[in-house]
């Protein structure tokens, strides 16, 4: 990777768009003009929104696909116009259309049927919309606003959402955040005031079925001074959705002295494209704190990025994930220590399978006027068979003689010794080493919130099921 | 008295080298076996083959247990038919606490489900018998154990599954004295029980003070070269195991 990150390799890619069997690459027949200036009417954008979706739509035909990591010549980019195009034509999904893998997994994890159906985006009301509003005026109370993003354009935090909206994430970062910006629906905006502290965790699971959101949600979060809120983005239930890219985007505002945490557990259905870009700048003093389960997809693109912009601000990172058979996930993290006496702690795990890919991708840049700071990384990459494969690739671009850097990885396999001692206590093969799977993920399961906590095992048991011939 | 556990000829290879030779070893239920011989000599391998381990591949002869052709059945099914084995060096295994885990092997090997502040009541009583801290159940399982704490958790494994055969493979071994006894008591208890049945495997004798050892059986270079009743414990402390092995 010549040292450099990997924003910096995707603001350079050029132009060489892959060419398939039948013909070639027409970006124009994807999206146009027309389309987006219907999404825009659909949502009522204001003006400047509707100019912002318009240019990342030139910089959408203008960015190439990146061409670095996992191959993602298989996602039909011409489809995208249908994945977008706003009363999907004609299109009423049905809860039998779901793939039964999905509908399995949904039964097996307990979920009622009505809650399957509206996870699985064919519902229309549900149970959870009503907690929604519940935590909603509960947290109203302490001046916090939490709503869809699409509302909050027309409410009293308008401007706060102009000098906000992909700010963080421009539109001209790469190809799918240029998507993003031109087609993005649906999501998440909470502002904390000053000074509050939200006790209960906010969580976006609750409106997962607002109207519009799908695979391009937003979702934008603005701690301010002082400030500390817990919020869990994604739901631990796999989503189904009919197209096979997601491209969200997350933007996460810390502001002097403010306290984050932003947990995600995603499971994508088995075909799925993700690529996903999530955010963080923190101020002075400010403490972010991320935690990621990754599960699903066919493949991922998925490098939650920190940047660490005031004196003291803090980041800490506890990631998973799972790649399975035909799975090719790379996932990982980036710090940009951009301040003196900043500190970033890593610990990214991930597991591979029949065949999986899992790599782990990070990035940690020390800025020349970042003295006293520190960064440790912690990786550990458990393999389940020889087919599976693990890299991990880290980046250092160190640019203060003042800074204290560790990175530290670790490759390895579950001990034969270790399962013979668990099933000569009665566990199966199976139970033996989904027991120890789930172990090695005890670490990022302890740091969530006990309902999450039981569901990544949930998730971690079905994907270790049938691994034993 | 037809034996509970019947090792005849058995052979066995570790990485294609062979460690255990013709093996005959019989065990009378509710007795006390004890199982000694040399470092090296295949004492682990022998109680390892017995339990499954995979790694020992049995090249000839038979083993039945209760009646049962043990070489058809997996580890795990030996374990629910009634085969217990303290390890000699007991894995460690994070992310999984030693009340979870005992949980899991309490319901498999009975086939039942127990209310868990039930069952953690039933432990910490043995807790309390092998002087260990209640605390150790929620830690993870022999993470950051001392050499003697794991040992000690063998044992409260042993006493919580209640199998039909326990073989200990050096279970005193790296005890202080006191913990020794303590543990001696807690495998005395747990022969209470006419229907169990110990093999121990030893190099030292306190362990097998507050016990009456019926059967002794010597193993010295992969052979079972001597059987005698408990007075060639003495024998073996007074001469060592130089008479048992080959000159060559
Ligand atoms: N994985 C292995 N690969 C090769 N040789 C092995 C392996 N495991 C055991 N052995 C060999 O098998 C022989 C018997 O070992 P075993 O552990 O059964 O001896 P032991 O009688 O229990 O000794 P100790 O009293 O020291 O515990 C030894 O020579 C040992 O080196
Ligand atoms: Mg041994």
């Amino acid at each position: 990777m010549n040292g450099k990150t990997y924003l910096d390799e995707i603001s350079h890619s050029r132009y060489d768009f892959r060419y398939d069997e039948d013909g070639y690459f027409k970006v124009d027949q994807g999206l146009n003009e027309d389309i987006i200036l219907e999404i825009s009417r659909e949502k009522n954008d204001p003006e400047w929104m509707r100019e912002f979706r318009l240019r990342s739509l030139e910089q959408y035909h203008r960015l190439s696909v990146p061409d670095w990591g996992p191959d993602i010549s298989g996602l039909n980019i011409d489809n995208i116009v249908t994945y977008v195009r706003p009363k999907n034509a004609g299109m009423t999904p049905k809860w039998s259309d779901v793939p039964s893998e999905i509908r399995e997994t949904f039964e097996r994890l307990g979920i009622p049927q009505a809650e399957r159906e509206s996870l699985a985006g064919v519902g229309a009301q549900y149970d959870s919309e009503l907690v929604y509003h519940n935590v909603r005026e509960e947290v109203a109370a302490q001046g916090v606003i939490y709503t869809d993003l699409e509302s909050a354009l027309h409410g009293p935090c308008a401007e706060m959402i102009r000098t906000h909206f992909m700010h963080l994430v421009p539109s001209t970062d790469h190809k799918f955040a240029a998507l993003h910006g031109a087609v993005w629906s649906g999501g998440s905006f909470v502002y904390v005031p000053r000074g509050v502290s939200v006790e209960i965790p906010l969580q976006s699971y609750f409106r997962l079925n607002a109207p519009g959101a799908g695979q391009f949600e937003h979702t934008l979060i603005i701690v301010d001074e002082g400030a500390s809120l817990h919020f869990i983005e994604g739901c631990s239930a796999p989503k189904y959705n009919v197209a096979n890219l997601h491209a969200g985007c997350v933007e996460l505002y810390v502001e002097k002295n403010a306290h984050l945490r932003y947990s995600t557990i995603e499971n994508w259905s088995k075909n799925m494209y993700n690529l996903n870009t999530k955010r963080a700048i923190v101020r002075e003093g400010g403490v972010m704190e991320w935690v990621s389960g990754s599960f699903g997809s066919h493949v991922s693109y998925l490098y939650p990025t920190t940047i660490l912009a005031g004196a003291k601000a803090q980041m800490n990172y506890t990631g998973i994930t799972f790649a399975g058979a035909g799975q090719n996930l790379d996932t990982g993290m980036k710090v940009i220590h951009s301040a003196p006496d900043t500190a970033s702690v890593i610990h990214a795990k991930s597991i591979s399978k029949s065949g999986g890919i899992s790599t782990y991708r990070s990035a940690v840049t020390v800025n020349p006027g970042a003295a006293g700071s520190k960064s440790t990384a912690n990786c550990e990459s458990l393999m389940l068979d020889s087919d599976s494969r693990s890299d991990t690739i880290p980046v250092m671009d160190i640019r203060t003689a003042d800074a204290d850097i560790g990175h530290e990885a670790r490759i390895g396999r579950i001990s034969s010794e270790a399962i013979f001692y668990l099933m000569s206590r009665g566990l199966s093969e199976e139970e033996a080493r989904t027991r120890i799977v789930s172990g090695f993920a005890d670490s990022v399961s302890k740091e969530l919130p006990l309902e999450y906590a039981v569901e990544m095992n949930n998730l971690i048991r079905l994907e270790m099921k049938g691994t034993i011939g | 008295m037809s034996a509970l556990l019947s090792v005849c000829n058995l052979s066995v290879q570790i990485n294609e080298q062979p460690i255990l030779h013709h093996i005959h070893l019989e065990l009378a239920p509710g007795k006390v076996h004890v199982l000694m011989g040399p470092n090296g000599a295949g004492k682990s391998t022998l109680g390892n083959v017995i339990m499954g381990n995979p790694a020992c591949s049995v090249t000839e002869g038979s083993m039945f247990f209760n009646g049962s052709d043990l070489l058809g059945l997996s580890v795990d099914q030996r374990a629910k038919a009634g085969i217990f084995l303290s390890f000699q060096n007991p894995l460690e295994v994070p992310g999984i606490s030693l009340f979870s885990f005992l949980k899991s092997a309490y319901e498999l090997t009975r086939d039942t489900h127990v209310r868990l502040w039930q069952f953690r009541k039933q432990l910490s009583a043995t807790l309390g018998d092998l002087a260990l801290d209640e605390s150790y159940l929620d830690r993870d399982l022999n993470v950051g154990f001392s050499g003697g704490e794991k040992k000690k958790a063998e044992i409260l494994q042993m006493l919580t599954l209640s199998p039909k055969l326990a073989i200990l493979d050096e279970t005193d071994s790296g005890l202080d004295v006191d913990a020794v006894r303590t543990v001696s008591h807690g495998i005395a208890r747990y022969m209470e029980d006419a229907g169990h049945t110990l093999l121990i495997i030893t190099h030292s004798t306190r362990i097998l003070e507050s016990l009456h050892v019926d059967r002794v059986h010597i193993l010295a270079e992969g052979h079972i070269v001597h059987e005698g009743d408990a007075s060639l414990i003495d024998d073996v402390n007074a001469h060592g195991f130089e008479r048992y092995l080959s000159r060559e």
